[in-house]
């Protein structure tokens, strides 16, 4: 065979590590992105990346990593590929480190390193507070540097619409259309690695970009690939509210010493700092004096949910809590945290080093993504393989703060060699596609296209978005209630129903986003049911899946994955075990 | 019931580079911390101009919302900013809405910033790595080279310093202070440096360090106050001090020094 072709969907930091290695062994990529891939969503990770280095002499190690990540999931991520990823983490960390990453450093010249939630040990190393940015940028310009040797070919400002897929269901090709000129074409590879992050949209005011859709997770999951833990969902307890979007706080806050409290009395309306300290409810503490502000966010966050709305101790006028940093010194505020600081001033006003800051919890991860098994990134599909927050792996059903940007990059490790190594070892590559195979699904798609901008109807994609975000945040986050999720599918087949009415107020050929935006929202629709779906099936709580009705976690029933199929419209859910042979479970109490 | 509080929009619009120059006024319902992404929303969701007119949505670039992926850049009420961190309540009104004028126009607020990075590419902006292998940790750095480094490394690319820049236009290919900062920045990394001379070099070429005339306008519209001024500064010194270099060693014949890199396999 001929040197095999490798596309990447998604340039993030999962989707630039692939195309890396790829570039690397020598095989040339195409790198497909809907924005610059400098813009992708990973710049927006801000308190750093988790490796156990032990550089503080508190004893570290990958296992304890390990076992942190596992304890924090609720014992629902397969073990033996969590253990492979905390290994590599230290040296993903030299990686980066060479790669020129301003990483904050010590007196002697060393990375530092700091606390963050899930963890008793200082395993996180961080640029200020935008380390997702730094970590972006430093493999954005090694993939600049194969561009310019002519090993990597990127396609800004394309989306990626279905898989190219022969009679045996094996993956040819990409079909993507070009975002400008709208022109809907297919890319033939022998095999293709989808790195296209998070499902944010789906759930509207989120900490997610805009880009951050799964409009390409679902498109996969419609033609035949598992959806696994669609149910875990994680909400990060302190953002700043917002119409368009809720800004992260990051945890890196409190673990420089932030520390999260409300007013003791209710309806307490004196100024944050002239409320004495012994009037104030320092919740986290004294619920959970070993972690404090640090236990995971799942935990962190319905503790917010219970102070507001049980105990009705919010903010006056908002329901909000105090996030206060005013007692740390502002030097060490301005060399450590300075860009999240820089985005509460700018989007609320008041400086967090004079006044607490007052936030609350917003939907900013997904668990659940695209199955892959459990040594090469490969989905069910033969030749697409997947890295990063679009897959389910690493993350069970919390995930710790500072593991996805090493999740993504070490995810990217791996997916980018075994997509070489199985291209490598394909008997028959895409040049033996027949043409008609690339033509039909071109067809398809381009029907689709038409038949959407042919629509006639009253409907507004804005406003059945508007409408799905509510719904799923209001039912399928933090507290999941069966009869409000049975609700909720009802809901999601009255969108449905409408979005076959939708009119698209565009209907131009050239950089029509409207057109854009509605194929993703008719995706969207998909992934709420499966995510809903696997909540209202699960009947126990586990991580960030959270039922009062089922308060304890069920591990005779439910220490299962599970795995979501889509077969002539219909989601079907079934089960399979999970990989516990490292660590046995035990309780989860922080 | 009283009406709801509103304002108007004003939105330079063209629906593709040919076509022809129209502005469009919408009426946006008042709320209090609302963003210019939020207006432009709500005219996806109604796109009903103040006259009461049909229209297509707005065509614009943005993705993160925070004021960290630079995609959002327009310029509002004149000025090169992001969309997203410009809120209503701090914004004269009626706002007006236009595209950034340097950079060759999509459609509506939508236009195409491809040449920066392009130039990132032209610069060498990297660190020469040998590959992703474990091989060992990054070069030592002190906190303080870190305290200098990490705001350079903040650029968004988003476009507002070659937006302001009397000499980013049609008659030079002037690359802007973006690039000069991050030529600064690599050639001061301990490995970046090892590219130095190629920086240096290109950024003697056209389009280099000699088109900036010091109108430092660059540095007032950076959302991210990076140090542009002084990054100007620096990548001038060390082209005078190569060039200088250059002249004394290199201008008459092969020196030692020459003769040495031939040996070494070091193109000049």
């Amino acid at each position: 065979m001929k040197e095999p072709k490798i596309i990447v969907v998604g340039g993030g930091l999962a989707g630039l590590m692939a195309t890396i290695r790829v570039a690397e062994s020598g095989v040339p990529v195409q790198l497909f992105s809907i924005v610059p891939v400098k813009r992708s969503h990973s710049v927006c990770a801000q308190g750093g990346i988790n490796a156990a280095k032990n550089l503080k002499g508190e004893g570290d190690s990958t296992w304890i990593h390990f076992d942190d990540t596992i304890y924090g999931g609720d014992f629902i991520a397969n073990q033996p590929i969590v253990k492979s990823m905390c290994e590599a983490a230290p040296a993903i960390i030299d990686l980066l480190d060479r790669m020129g990453v301003m990483f904050n450093r010590t007196p002697e010249g060393l990375l530092d390193f700091r606390r963050f939630g899930g963890t008793l040990y200082h395993r996180t190393a961080f640029a200020g507070a935008t380390t997702g940015q730094q970590l972006l940028y430093a493999l954005d310009e090694q993939v600049r540097r194969f561009e310019s040797e002519d090993k990597v070919q990127k396609f800004e400002g394309w989306t990626f619409l279905s898989a190219v897929l022969d009679e045996n269901r094996i993956c040819r090709g990409i079909c993507a259309m070009d975002l400008k000129t709208m022109e809907v074409r297919t890319f033939p590879a022998d095999a293709v690695i989808f790195c296209t992050g998070g499902i944010g949209a789906i759930f509207r005011q989120t900490t997610n970009s805009v880009v951050c859709t799964g409009t390409a997770q679902s498109a996969l999951f419609q033609q035949g690939a598992y959806y696994a833990n669609g149910e875990f969902i994680q909400v990060h307890p302190t953002a700043i509210p917002g119409e368009d979007k809720c800004r992260l706080m990051s945890e890196s806050l409190r673990g420089e010493g932030g520390r999260v409290w409300v007013p003791r009395n209710a309806g307490d309306t004196r100024p944050a700092r002239s409320i004495p300290e012994k009037e104030r409810f320092y919740f986290l503490e004294e619920w959970y004096p070993k972690y404090g502000n640090l236990v995971p966010r799942d935990v962190a966050t319905r503790a917010i949910y219970k102070v507001v709305f049980e105990e009705k101790l919010s903010l006056a006028g908002m329901n909000a809590v105090y996030l206060d940093l005013t007692h740390l010194p502002r030097e060490m505020l301005d060399r450590k945290l300075e860009g999240v600081l820089e985005i509460y001033q700018k989007f609320v006003g008041p400086d967090p080093r004079e006044e607490p800051m007052k936030v609350f919890p917003a939907m900013h991860y997904t668990m659940g993504g695209l199955w892959i098994d459990n040594e090469r990134q490969a989905t069910n599909i033969p030749g697409i393989f997947t890295a990063g927050e679009c897959e389910y792996q690493y993350h069970g059903a919390n995930r710790l703060g500072a593991n996805s940007l090493v999740s993504c990059i070490y995810g990217g490790m791996v997916a980018g060699p075994a997509a070489v190594k199985y291209a490598r070892n394909l008997e028959k590559g895409c040049d033996a596609t027949p043409e008609s195979v690339f033509y039909a699904e071109a067809s398809r798609q381009r029907e689709a296209n038409d038949s959407l901008l042919n629509q006639q109807g009253f409907e507004n994609p804005i406003t059945i978005w508007k409408e799905l975000g509510a719904w799923m945040t209001e039912h399928v986050t933090v507290v999941r209630v069966n009869a409000n999720l049975q609700k909720t599918l009802a809901k999601l087949d009255e969108l449905d129903d409408r979005f076959s009415r939708v009119n698209l107020a565009d209907r131009t050929q050239w950089s029509n986003q409207t057109l854009q935006f509605t194929r993703e929202l008719g995706n969207m629709l998909i992934l709420a049911r499966v995510i809903t779906l696997g909540a209202l099936a699960r009947n126990e709580t586990r991580g960030a899946h959270f039922k009062p009705e089922f308060p304890e976690r069920d591990d005779k029933n439910w220490l299962k994955t599970t795995k979501a199929s889509y077969n002539g419209g219909k989601i079907k859910l079934e089960y399979e075990p999970v990989d516990i042979s490292l660590l046995p479970p035990r309780s989860r109490k922080y | 019931m009283m009406a709801d509080k509103t304002f108007i929009l004003r939105i330079k619009r063209q629906a593709a580079p040919q076509e022809r120059v129209v502005w469009e006024e919408f009426e946006i319902r008042y709320r209090p911390h609302l963003n210019i992404i939020t207006c432009l929303r709500d005219i996806a969701e109604k796109p009903i101009t103040r006259a009461g007119d049909g229209t297509t949505p707005i065509s614009y670039d943005a993705n993160c919302l925070e004021e960290i992926c630079g995609a959002c850049a327009m310029l509002i009420n004149g000025y090169p900013r992001q969309a997203c961190s410009a809120l209503v309540d701090n914004l004269e009104k009626p706002i007006r809405l236009e595209p950034l004028t340097k950079f060759p126009l999509i459609r509506d607020l939508q236009v195409d910033r491809s040449i920066m990075f392009e130039n990132l590419k032209r610069m060498k902006c990297w660190v020469p790595i040998d590959g992703t292998y474990a091989i060992g940790p990054g070069p030592r750095m002190s906190p303080e080279q870190q305290q200098i480094g990490y705001p350079m490394a903040r650029c968004i690319t988003c476009g507002n310093c070659l937006e302001i820049c009397p000499k980013v236009n049609d008659h030079t290919q002037f690359v802007g202070a973006a690039i000069i900062n991050q030529v600064r920045l690599f050639n001061m990394h301990p490995t970046g440096n090892m590219h130095a001379r190629e920086r240096l070099e290109a950024m003697m070429g056209p389009g280099g360090i000699q088109d900036c005339d010091n109108a430092m306008n660059c540095v007032k519209v950076c959302p991210k106050s990076i140090p542009l001024t002084e990054s100007n500064n620096e990548i001038n010194r060390q082209v005078l001090k190569h060039a200088v270099w250059d002249w004394l060693n290199f201008s008459e014949g092969p020196t030692e020094r020459d003769e040495e890199w031939k040996r070494l396999g070091i193109q000049k």
